[in-house]
């Protein structure tokens, strides 16, 4: 393995490609891609603090522990759909302004873009691929092929985990509750009026199978 | 407009599990450091990359100030990480506090009141584009504000108040609390202090770069509320855009104690017309003796905008403050 300051005194002389196939054929391994960027600042404050938390960590998602090597400014959404592969969590406006990240945290929604990973540690999450049970299918997603609630449906897994929300608060919301209880996602297609169908249809559906 | 970018960049963090380690990690980083609570105002400075603090203090944990528990003296007490619906729902907040739970419950979205605390949304920077842009004005350390000039677009700022900035305070419960003469207790290194909520508040003439008397060091730990007048009436209205996620334009909350058909007392404030929620102590003198009619509250709106002074493309919200005094005044219940 290189030291760093080898690396460092190479940089000066060689160009950029020289200097990477001198590192391939010295063996550097991808492990030391730290010394690599050493002082370009994009890896900056790498070297733990006292008392601050470890990247590792276990998460409980859709009901499983997961070990995690999360960076600590990593939200929620990014953690969701770029390590653990759960893509139904989409990213819209990436600023609590869409809700199309929306999921559930100990069954309360939350805008998946907008919440550190390391602080949903030791909290039940659930992303909408924690829905189905045994093959069956969320009486909110049941309600979604009924209705044909949406028409692009990108915006839809957001809608969909706020109406299992909604549906935990209040089982039996008129219309006009249903409508401030989704009031935290939007549809670019503004395709509401069957999108509240799909939400009526989801709690007369929960309520027969409860 | 600020540049959208996907990663906000590094930082240490720690999670304190108790106002004690809470403080002093604050203390410990100083300027460098920065306390997340709801993170909702947090992760907008982040991802533009405007505010960069080398270490981020996650109150998460700190449950000592979660929660509602009965004050001292029938009161109420609030911790200031308690979530903006279980403020919004809690019993005796809708039955004794009506005015707080109205004012918690049309924060932005359900989403955001489910995460977003009542500390946090009382200690919230305002929302300023120029300055959350990352413009060097007033407030940022410089030497101009960028939305007063004749060309600025400053539809949603003040129309008193100003002091060289002309940002507005945009929270939602801050003038409910300021009305219900809550209290803020607030931890350092050195101990716990008090404010009455009216004093919390500062303009840019005391302070131009902060929106409270907090200062580094300084953690919003509760808010305690005091017993209600009897028989109090109250007034909350919130004007915005949208019905749903958007910043007030303007907004009242009134408490109002009528006996025998006349106006004993009443605290009467307004928000998100100047850099802190206003208390109309001239309008509540007016008022005073005056039975709570809509005569009443025309003369009250009258006075309410007596010392204000429109920019550019806001003059709309001195006829709306006045609207709203009057209402306030007129619809209490």
């Amino acid at each position: 393995m290189l030291q760093p300051e080898v690396i460092q005194s190479r940089r000066g002389g060689f160009t950029r490609r020289k200097f990477i196939k001198g590192v391939i054929a010295a063996g550097a391994t991808a492990s030391a891609a730290g010394y690599l960027f050493r002082g370009s600042g994009v890896l900056t404050p790498m070297l733990s603090a006292q008392d601050a938390v470890e990247r590792l960590i276990t998460l409980n998602i859709n009901g499983q522990q997961r070990r995690v090597d999360v960076p600590k400014h990593e939200t929620l959404a990014m953690t969701l759909r770029y390590q653990l592969g759960l893509t139904g969590t989409k990213l819209g406006c990436d600023r609590a302004e869409c809700g199309a990240c929306t999921v559930l945290l100990d069954g309360v929604t939350h805008y998946g873009c907008s919440i550190l990973t390391h602080s949903v540690a030791g909290r039940e999450v659930t992303s909408i691929e924690g829905l189905e049970q045994d093959g069956e299918l969320h009486p909110v997603q049941q309600a979604v092929i009924d209705e044909g609630g949406f028409q692009c449906a990108f915006c839809a897994p957001g809608f969909v985990m706020s109406m299992v929300g909604m549906l935990d608060k209040n089982p039996a919301p008129t219309r006009e509750e249903a409508a401030v209880l989704l009031s935290g996602n939007l549809c670019r297609c503004g395709d509401y009026d069957k999108i509240l169908n799909t939400a009526m249809r989801a709690a007369e559906l929960s309520r027969s199978r409860a | 407009m600020a540049v959208i970018r996907d990663m906000i960049p590094p930082f240490e963090l720690y999670q304190p599990a108790g106002v004690d380690d809470a403080v002093r990690l604050m203390d410990e980083h100083g300027s460098d450091g920065w306390v997340l609570a709801g993170g909702l105002d947090t992760f907008d400075w982040f991802k533009d990359r405007i505010k960069r603090p080398a270490a981020v203090i996650d109150l998460g944990g700190v449950d000592e100030i979660r929660g509602i528990t009965g004050g001292v003296d029938g009161g109420l007490d609030i911790g200031a990480m308690t979530s903006l619906t279980d403020v919004a729902e809690h019993a005796d907040v809708q039955s004794r506090y009506p005015l707080l739970a109205d004012a918690a419950g049309l924060v932005a979205t359900p989403q955001i009141r489910n995460q977003g605390t009542l500390g946090g949304n009382i200690v919230q920077d305002t929302r300023c584009w120029y300055y959350r842009s990352g413009w060097p004005c007033y407030r940022a350390g410089g030497n101009i504000c960028y939305a007063a000039t004749r060309r600025s677009m400053n539809r949603e700022h003040c129309i008193v108040g100003a002091d060289r900035c002309v940002a507005v305070n945009p929270s939602d419960t801050a003038p409910a609390l300021v009305a219900l003469d809550a209290e803020m207790v607030v931890a350092s290194t050195s101990g716990e202090r008090t404010y009455p909520a009216v004093d919390f508040f500062i303009g840019p003439d005391i302070d131009i770069e902060r929106m409270t008397v907090l200062e580094p060091g300084d953690l919003l730990t509760r808010v305690v509320l005091p017993v209600p007048w009897e028989g109090a009436r109250w007034y909350f209205e919130k004007i915005r855009d949208r019905k749903s996620w958007d910043f007030s334009l303007v907004s009242v909350a009134s408490m109002i104690s009528v006996q025998g058909g006349v106006i004993q007392d009443a605290r009467i404030v307004v928000n998100s017309i100047a850099p802190y929620p206003v208390r109309m102590g001239a309008v509540e003198a007016a008022i005073r003796g005056r039975e709570p009619s809509d005569e009443t509250g025309q003369m009250a709106g009258e006075i309410a905008v007596e010392d204000a002074r429109a920019l550019r493309h806001n003059d709309y919200k001195i006829a709306l403050t006045r609207n709203l005094v009057r209402r306030s005044i007129r619809d209490a219940a």
